[in-house]
């Protein structure tokens, strides 16, 4: 977009580390991997370029909800990112420590650049603050304290009291890694392995091939003894003895939380997963964990192909601070400060893809801001995106939010296989696409509208029959597109009746078209539903529209409104607990505010 | 509170009459008694004051009741004024109430309004509460109880509940059977469960639809000319509705006559009699109107040749002008009655109500309405389609779709047209 940019980060080496599991993509979140590929992000492109063991999760469930998720090699990943970054002539990568905001003068809100610890100043019109773990970031394990964002590591103190100081609304979180194994003293030969997916599909749009040899994880398990030696530390776990506040993800617990909350299991799986091609680290995925590390190492030992395992670094449990993301509008702008955006875990979030897919999305924030361009059209029924946004900025967090497929009301259409359709051409309007994506996007784009055009063919269920598609004689004749509703027919049968069983065809394109038709009539039934909020998106909400004083809102919804600010009614709908009652209030309020505006004018 | 004007209208029935109860709700409500009555009474309780102009003269000795919101019905400060009920009494401390400012006369509706925005109702006990104030007979105030009571909304929200049970499993499925530490479900028993909720929706969609109730049955007397229909009818309904003669043809328009027997409400409707040869233009719409009349008919007086009649569930043979000795002979089956003498009119009466009790919702059960009636039966298409599926995230659709539409029936998903239809048709004051 011809924004220039600096990067400002503790140390210019570790730009790129991964801070836990290897591992890219996943359900819903494999979605906003392809989405940030979509407006020509770095995150899919340095997830082949390390990827070591592919796997589509869900592969067995409708395509709207599978996962692409890969295995990577740290080493290759933080190698590919770097190197991405040193060709963007724009980006300026300055090493410091970010210690305080400052504001234009005579403003205390307008934002004008960044101090550094070492009394550096940069001025810029706009600050995105990305502090992953290391806004007062404090390390757990056992009986042991450290102050950091990740093990070895600084945090980012000064500012984290800047901001306490600022009256942002702030609140701790927790997170938490597993031990990491030594590989080497792991029996293999007695795990049950996963192997890479055999298929030849990419993170990227812009890879047609994978790079790498592939690697495989294997599976052990929990038994009752690991069971036995947990509960046994529990009165030494920060997490028991009332040392960390900060909440904890439900859907990632740690072991000795999974333990003590679902006791009755006889056992839980865990992935191992090697870290590299030249490491000897595996991620053991499944044991995230702040115990002492004595009791880690006995826990670990006590599983299956485990027994001689030896820990290289024992996991630990991370506090942090984070912003109440309903302090944000829906570019990440924090309301009431001008230039200053929030993206990652400070917003709540957890996971590299989150954290991603928010760095899109401050980052075209401040850019459009800047240049004074539009925010490009991202929504609900067009992607994760903008669902991850709502939900952060309308709901607020209460764990680490990470996204799922149910969020998505529309994740039929909102598949992972065709985020390039549904997001490039916003990127390409907002400028932030690269030639060579773009040349390669539309070359995707005819051919998928060639296929299209060739699927309106009518055919009888004889002409069908006759290239042995079983289906019932009196179906009558229809498109192949209207066929492809059945799901024992595939697009490739029909590819072969139009053009003979050899002919060649973009199999990403057909695969698009395909799961376009199989769900066409579900998509046209959502279609009137989602004009209908589209709809209520256009009445604007005001900023400064006080919820105290619409008579019939109760005190809570008075505050979570006041706390989200929904920039639109049909957001407002969102806002948990509003009641349709209190809606119609509002709606009324809002009308005759603008009737009493427009009489005023 | 908010900014809304403070309303205020008659809400008993047309003076003059014993008493006449004006409500009043807003803001500025408690400063209007103050204002007319010199005090403010204590809350919830009959306080006997005398109502003056602001220039000293008296309007009426009266009794207020103030309720303070929001635990009103409005939600809002309320009052009420229990006047004498003379016209003038009225009048006058209506025109004294409009005098103050920030006051008016309510529009149609609008108490309900506001006790639906402030949340003080839901919109399916707000739609009871409609039908309730044009309840006419005692079968159609039962009913309406009956939904404003809750009854319905209790039942949605059980079934809410289920559905929310079986959208996690299926979620569950979608986004954590991968990730191991999920036990498998199949989909089996989610079919199962929505085959259990479909039973239960179509025993509520199988019952008969409340504007029946609302609007009263059509009972349509049937047959050719001359055949003794308006006469029937006239006696029926105990007045002269339907012209008549003893000229073939006489009634060319259908006539409705709203009857209740034994608090059940009735429309009786008089047809045009059916002649194939007619040439007149009027008399053949009219005859038009007949059988349209017939299809929409939910009892059927048959006056014509036995089994002549059209098809009918409800048809009941009447064999009319039993005085004659030249009339009509029927089986046995047939009701004999005379208009002339009277006989076997109570045996036709009690025989219309034993059928109309059969085609009404019973008195002990709500009855839904159109709308509720078209969101159910999305409800239990969606519910037959996740049965028929195996796809994990169709059914998840269907399941989302289903969540909708209930709740679009407790109005969550309402628009500006809606809420404005419904509350129009809420009389001033109610």
């Amino acid at each position: 977009m011809g924004a220039r940019v600096a990067l400002v980060s503790f140390d210019r080496a570790t730009i790129g580390a991964m801070s836990c599991n290897p591992a890219i993509g996943g359900l819903g979140k494999g979605h906003l991997v392809r989405e940030v590929d979509a407006f020509d992000g770095l995150i899919a492109r340095a997830a082949d370029d390390a990827a070591i063991h592919y796997r589509m999760l869900n592969a067995s469930k409708g395509t709207a909800v599978q996962g692409p998720r890969i295995q990577a090699d740290r080493r290759l990943f933080k190698a590919s990112i770097q190197r991405q970054l040193a060709g963007h002539d724009k980006l300026t990568i300055v090493e410091g420590e970010a210690a305080a905001l400052c504001f234009a003068v005579g403003s205390g809100t307008r934002v004008s650049g960044l101090k550094l610890a070492d009394g550096t100043r940069l001025s810029s019109s706009a600050v995105i603050l990305a502090t992953g773990t290391f806004l007062g970031g404090k390390l757990f394990r056992g009986e042991e304290r450290l102050t950091g964002g990740r093990i070895g590591e600084a945090a980012a103190t000064i500012l984290a009291e800047q901001i306490r100081g600022a009256g942002l609304p702030m609140a701790r979180l927790k997170t938490g890694t597993p031990p990491r194994l030594d590989g080497r003293t792991i029996d293999w030969s007695q795990l049950e392995e996963q192997p890479s997916d055999a298929g030849r599909w990419t993170m990227s749009m812009m890879h047609s091939h994978r790079a790498l040899p592939q690697l495989f994880c294997a599976i052990s398990r929990t038994n009752s003894q690991t069971h036995d030696i947990i509960r046994s530390g529990l009165g030494r776990s920060p997490l028991f003895g009332g040392d960390i506040a900060g909440q904890g993800p439900r859907y990632c617990p740690s072991i000795e939380d999974k333990i003590f909350r679902f006791g009755d299991r006889d056992g839980h799986q865990v992935f191992l997963e090697p870290e590299g091609l030249d490491s000897y680290l595996v991620y053991p995925n499944g044991i995230s964990t702040s115990l002492p590390t004595d009791i880690q190492e006995a826990m670990v030992q006590s599983m299956a192909g485990l027994e001689q395992c030896k820990i290289v670094v024992p996991g630990y449990a991370v506090e942090y601070d984070h912003i109440d993301p309903r302090a944000l509008d829906s570019s990440l702008a924090v309301r009431g400060f001008a230039g200053l955006y929030c993206a990652g875990q400070i917003n709540g979030t957890t996971g590299y893809e989150e954290a991603a897919a928010q760095g899109l999305i401050a980052g075209l924030g401040a850019a459009t801001r800047l240049f004074g361009m539009p925010m490009p059209a991202i929504d609900r029924s067009n992607s994760y995106l903008a669902v991850m946004v709502d939900d952060l900025i309308l709901q607020g967090v209460t764990e680490p939010y990470r996204m799922l497929t149910a969020r998505a009301e529309y994740r039929l259409r909102l598949r992972a296989d065709n985020a390039p359709t549904r997001l490039t051409p916003l990127a390409i309007e907002a400028g932030c696409v690269s030639s060579e994506r773009e040349n390669l996007f539309k070359t995707r784009v005819e051919r998928k509208q060639a296929l299209e055009a060739a699927f309106q063919t009518k055919l009888t269920a004889d002409q069908l029959l006759r290239h042995d598609i079983a289906v019932k004689p009196d179906a009558g004749r229809m498109s192949l597109s209207e066929w492809l509703r059945f799901p024992m027919i595939t697009g490739r049968d029909l590819v072969a009746i139009l053009y003979g069983a050899d002919m060649e065809v973009d199999e990403d394109a057909l695969a698009e078209v395909e799961q376009d038709s199989r769900y066409a009539p579900y998509l046209e039934r959502q279609d009137a539903e989602i004009r209908n909020i589209a709809a209520n998106d256009r009445i604007a909400l005001p900023d400064e529209l006080k919820y105290s004083d619409i008579a019939g809102l109760s005190n809570e919804m008075v505050e979570r409104l006041e706390a989200a600010r929904p920039e639109t009614l049909s957001a407002a709908s969102r806002v948990r607990g509003v009641t349709p009652a209190a809606l119609a209030a509002i709606l009324v309020y809002a009308k005759r505010a603008e009737r009493s505006r427009s009489i005023a004018a | 509170m908010g900014t809304a004007d403070t309303i205020f209208a008659l809400s008993s029935g047309a003076p003059p009459a014993a008493i006449a109860i004006i409500r009043i709700s807003g803001a500025q409500a408690f400063e209007a008694i103050e204002l007319l009555a010199g005090r403010l009474p204590a809350p919830r309780r009959a306080s006997l004051v005398t109502l003056r102009k602001p220039s000293g003269e008296e309007l009426d000795q009266a009794l207020a009741l103030v309720f303070p919101g929001p635990g009103s019905a409005t939600g809002e400060d309320l009052a009420e004024l229990h006047l004498h009920g003379g016209r003038g009494v009225v009048r006058a401390v209506e025109a004294t109430l409009a005098m103050i400012p920030g006051l008016r006369q309510a529009e149609p509706g609008e108490f309900t309004k506001r006790a639906f925005q402030n949340g003080r109702i839901d919109l399916n006990e707000a739609e009871g509460l409609a039908d309730l104030l044009a309840a006419e007979t005692e079968w159609q105030r039962r009913a309406a109880n009956r939904m404003m009571g809750g009854a319905f909304s209790a039942l949605i929200e059980k079934w809410r509940v289920e559905v929310l049970r079986l959208s996690a499993l299926t979620e569950a499925e979608l986004d954590f059977s991968d990730e191991d530490d999920v036990q498998a479900h199949n989909s089996q028993s989610i079919s199962d469960s929505c085959r259990t909720l479909h039973t239960a929706i179509m025993e509520v969609l199988n019952t008969p639809s409340a504007e029946k109730l609302r609007d009263g049955l059509h009972v349509v007397l049937g047959g050719p000319p001359n055949s003794g229909k308006s006469t029937l009818l006239n006696t029926l309904v105990g007045r002269d509705a339907a012209i008549v003669s003893d000229a073939p043809g006489t009634t060319r328009d259908r006539i409705e006559v709203p009857v209740a027997f034994d608090g059940i409400p009735l429309i009786f409707i008089d047809t045009a009699g059916l002649r194939d040869e007619s040439h007149d233009r009027i008399e053949i719409i009219g005859i038009e109107r007949t059988r349209a009349a017939f299809d929409d008919a939910d009892i059927l007086l048959w006056l014509g040749a036995e089994n002549e009649g059209p098809p009918h569930p409800q048809l009941i043979e009447i064999e009319a002008k039993s005085d004659d000795p030249a009339h009509l002979q029927k089986s046995p089956v047939a009701i004999v009655v005379s208009a002339m003498s009277g006989g076997g009119i109570s045996d036709l009466k009690a025989e219309i109500v034993a059928r109309a009790k059969h085609l009404l919702p019973p008195p002990d059960r709500f009855a839904i309405n159109r709308r509720q009636r078209h969101y159910l039966e999305m409800v239990v298409a969606d519910l037959a389609e996740v049965s028929d599926s195996h796809d994990w995230l169709i059914i998840g659709e269907h399941l989302r779709q289903v969540r909708m539409s209930l709740d679009r029936l407790t109005g969550r998903a309402h628009t500006e047209e809606m809420l404005d239809a419904l509350f129009g048709k809420f009389c001033i004051g109610k």
